[in-house]
């Protein structure tokens, strides 16, 4: 049986190149589906993975009550000592946080950009943010630095340039990165200066804490609280980009799928035609390998391999396709909380490779089942005579 | 039998091989109609759009309020008919997940003024214009989430808490409006600006934007510039644009969807067009005798060449036909599927019907071309020698 098998799936890979034609019908439907199905999960993967990079266990997020975003958020400077004073906080960062309309690079129009006040203690705090090119602002100065993704979503933002934000004109003196993370969006300015050019008095938006221990979060959460004095809640920041990214990777996801089952259809019908032409341009074979005795499951496994091997091809083929066509590729996108930007970066990774090659093996077993079946039934005498 | 009647014929030469192709193409036109109705729904606006209406908005950001006392002078602008203003509330109804709308404050007289296809019953806006705590809802609302008029409806705010920092604001459900086109995008849920104004921590005397009348449709742009130039020394400098402008703008800033959906349409026209093209050369190649007979007994060289060209013309045309009919057919399926994610409301528009049918018969074009070149070619005596 296994050698019967061995041998008529042999014999029939090594005919393959003769029947080249019918058979890229397979591999570019199935590279078509593979393709466009990987290239959809590595945007939903990109944008996950760069919101779920900005957040430290122990690190959190200060806003005022109610609120869900920075944007929305606000807080005065007495509210900030109180938290700055209480016991677990390491270190403390104030920050304010605009959005600007700056034309984007791909499309002209004007989109928002994430415009985030600070001092040293927000770099102190983020050790994952590094200039990577020119200098930190200077403190007191209209000086800005860019995240690596608002560099390269949006025209003008280059180092050296001039950028008019509000009325006010700021020197890009210098581009960071940070790991990946959503803060790759931003422009960071001198806090003082933000305040002053955005009519913000001593107010911020939000502020971020560094704690002693991540279960230290939930104390000065509970304390927070119950001090009358405040009206304010603190969130863990892996808990905070979460509920900052939304549902978006899920609908994009699903939207992947989606597409991908659709196509997948086609590319099932496709398959089914090359197979079938496979069968019949092998009829006489078939048949006179059944006369030798050979057996009907050999011959359904044969046609089965041929179908899935083929599909496996394709399947390699769309992924590599994904790979070099969008691997690293920028985009952006408003998210619904933040109300700005986010750029990511698509991310073909193992997993998603893995993903399409499984679902090529599947389109190619139901592609080659049926016709399988239908070369195993050939009534022997009939095929022989050539009907 | 007719020319027609022979290329439907020849097409059922091997039917399993012409259904299998014919399903393909649909699959791929069923695919089109769908991203094409969802790059419609994201490119041109759904929201509550009119050719006489402007928004004017800060001019750095939308997130900027601008003071009331702009109003009157808007109003005093050459070519402005009416002025209303709205503001972005944000605030949650019962949880944070799927239950968003859009809440605004607004001067209720006004604002039914300025949008003539919201209708309201006109006791009802009575009863809003006097209840300093009344809201008004989209119908489609009251039905979504059981209430009736008479009901206390809590919001907590996000952005906005009252002066004794309660962030529960409770409205009086006085009226509901119903909106020409039911699918217009999210209908806001509106409260009456003077308790907004009077009860809110901060805010007072600001508005988000203002909506604008103009008399003269055709001086837009005109109008626009005046206004801004009003404005453009002053502390709150304004960008105006007109409202279908405004909401592409917007549109852009979720990303370029209309991109995305052309790529993956790229992928899959390139794949069908493959596929297809492999299928109407086996066609071809089967039947060379019988091309080389219709020659012998008198056809032109040009006949068959358009029989060749025909049948994959009427391949390709019908499957399109199918695929974009199919899409039709399945629209309101679609969009209770896309419903949870906020995307409800595509419609298939005509431009898409027309290009798909275009696109089909011009696949059908490519594909034919090849093999009906061969078939014009082709000479008698060789033919038949090599079948």
């Amino acid at each position: 049986m296994f050698a019967q098998l061995a041998q008529i799936t042999w014999m029939n890979l090594k005919n393959l190149p003769s029947r080249l034609g019918s058979s890229c019908v397979i591999v570019v439907g199935i590279a078509g589906v593979v393709g466009v199905l990987v290239a959809i999960l590595a945007m939903g993967t990109g944008f996950a993975a760069t919101l779920d990079r900005g957040g430290e266990p122990d690190r959190a997020v200060v806003l005022r009550g109610g609120s869900d975003s920075e944007l929305s958020s606000g807080i005065g400077i007495e509210e900030m000592g109180v938290v700055e004073s209480m016991e677990g906080v390491v270190l403390a960062s104030r920050e304010l946080y605009t959005v600007a309309d700056v034309p984007k690079r791909s499309s002209g129009l004007e989109a928002n950009l994430i415009v985030r006040g600070v001092t040293a203690d927000a770099f102190a705090i983020r050790d994952e943010v590094e200039v990577t090119q020119g200098r930190r602002f200077t403190p007191g100065k209209g000086e800005l630095i860019a995240g690596r993704g608002a560099v390269a979503e949006f025209a003008g933002i280059d180092l050296g340039a001039i950028v008019d934000l509000r009325q006010t004109e700021w020197t890009v003196v210098g581009v960071f990165e940070a790991e990946g993370s959503a803060y790759e969006s931003e422009l960071w300015v001198d806090l003082p200066v933000a305040q002053a050019a955005f009519r913000r008095g001593s107010t911020a938006s939000s502020m971020r804490l560094l704690v002693d221990a991540p279960a230290t979060i939930a104390k000065i959460g509970e304390r927070v609280e119950a001090d009358p004095r405040l009206d304010l809640v603190v969130i863990a920041e892996p808990a905070f980009f979460k509920d900052q990214a939304g549902d978006l990777a899920t609908r994009i996801r699903f939207f992947g799928y989606a597409v991908a089952v659709i196509m997948a259809i086609g590319a099932v019908f496709a398959a089914l035609n090359t197979m079938y032409a496979a069968v019949v341009s092998r009829t006489v074979e078939i048949a006179t390998l059944r006369a030798l005795g050979f057996g009907s499951g050999p011959v359904v496994a044969s046609v089965m391999v041929e179908s899935m091997a083929l599909a496996v091809l394709g399947g390699l083929l769309g992924a590599a396709a994904a790979y070099f066509g969008f691997n690293g590729f920028t985009a952006s996108t408003l998210t619904d909380t933040s109300f700005s930007q986010i750029a990511f970066d698509f991310a073909v990774t193992p997993d998603l490779i893995t993903i399409g090659l499984v679902w090529a093996l599947a389109l190619g077993a139901v592609g080659g089942m049926f016709p399988a079946l239908r070369a195993a039934t050939l009534p022997i005498t009939a095929a022989l005579r050539g009907d | 039998m007719n020319a027609v009647g022979l290329v439907w014929a020849n097409l059922h030469r091997r039917p399993v091989r012409t259904y299998l192709t014919l399903f393909s193409v649909l699959v791929a036109f069923l695919l089109f109609t769908m991203l094409r109705m969802m790059a419609v729904f994201f490119t041109t606006s759904s929201e509550i759009t009119a050719v006489d209406r402007l928004l004017v908005t800060a001019k750095y950001s939308i997130i900027e309020s601008l003071p009331i006392s702009q109003r009157s002078e808007i109003l005093a602008v050459d070519g402005v008919e009416a002025v209303t203003h709205q503001t972005w509330f944000g605030g949650i109804y019962k949880d944070r997940s799927h239950q968003f709308f859009p809440k605004y404050p607004v001067e209720p007289r006004a604002y039914f003024d300025m949008y003539p296809e919201m209708t309201i019953a006109p006791e009802q806006l009575d009863a809003f214009q006097t209840t300093r705590t009344g809201a008004v809802a989209p119908a489609a609302l009251l039905e979504r989430f059981g209430w009736s008029i008479g009901d206390k409806i809590p919001i907590e705010a996000d952005i906005y808490p009252q002066q004794d920092g309660n962030r529960i604001w409770v409205f009086d459900l006085v009226g509901s409006y119903r909106l020409q086109d039911e699918d217009a995008g999210q209908p806001p849920f509106l409260f009456h600006y003077d308790y907004f104004t009077e009860a809110a921590a901060f805010g007072r005397g600001a508005v988000g934007w203002y909506t604008v009348r103009i008399a003269d449709p055709d001086r837009a742009p005109e109008v626009a510039g005046a206004i801004d130039a009003v404005f453009e020394n002053s502390q709150n400098p304004t960008k105006t644009a007109t409202e279908d402008e405004f909401a592409r703008a917007f549109a852009a800033q979720i990303g370029d969807i209309g991109l995305l959906a052309n790529s993956i349409l790229s992928a899959v026209f390139f794949t069908i067009l493959v596929l297809t093209a492999v299928v109407m050369h086996w066609a071809f190649r089967e039947r060379i005798a019988e091309l080389a007979v219709l020659k012998t007994i008198g056809f032109s060289d040009g006949r068959v060449a358009a029989f060749v060209l025909g049948e994959s013309v009427l391949l390709c045309g019908l499957g399109g036909l199918l695929g974009v009919g199919v899409g039709l057919l399945g629209t309101p399926a679609l969009n209770s599927m896309v419903e949870q994610f906020g995307l409800g409301g595509l419609r298939l528009d005509w431009p898409t019907v027309w290009q798909g049918v275009g696109i089909a018969v011009l696949l059908g074009l490519l594909v034919g071309v090849a093999p009906a070149l061969l078939a014009r070619r082709l000479t008698i005596a060789e033919a038949l020698r090599r079948s």
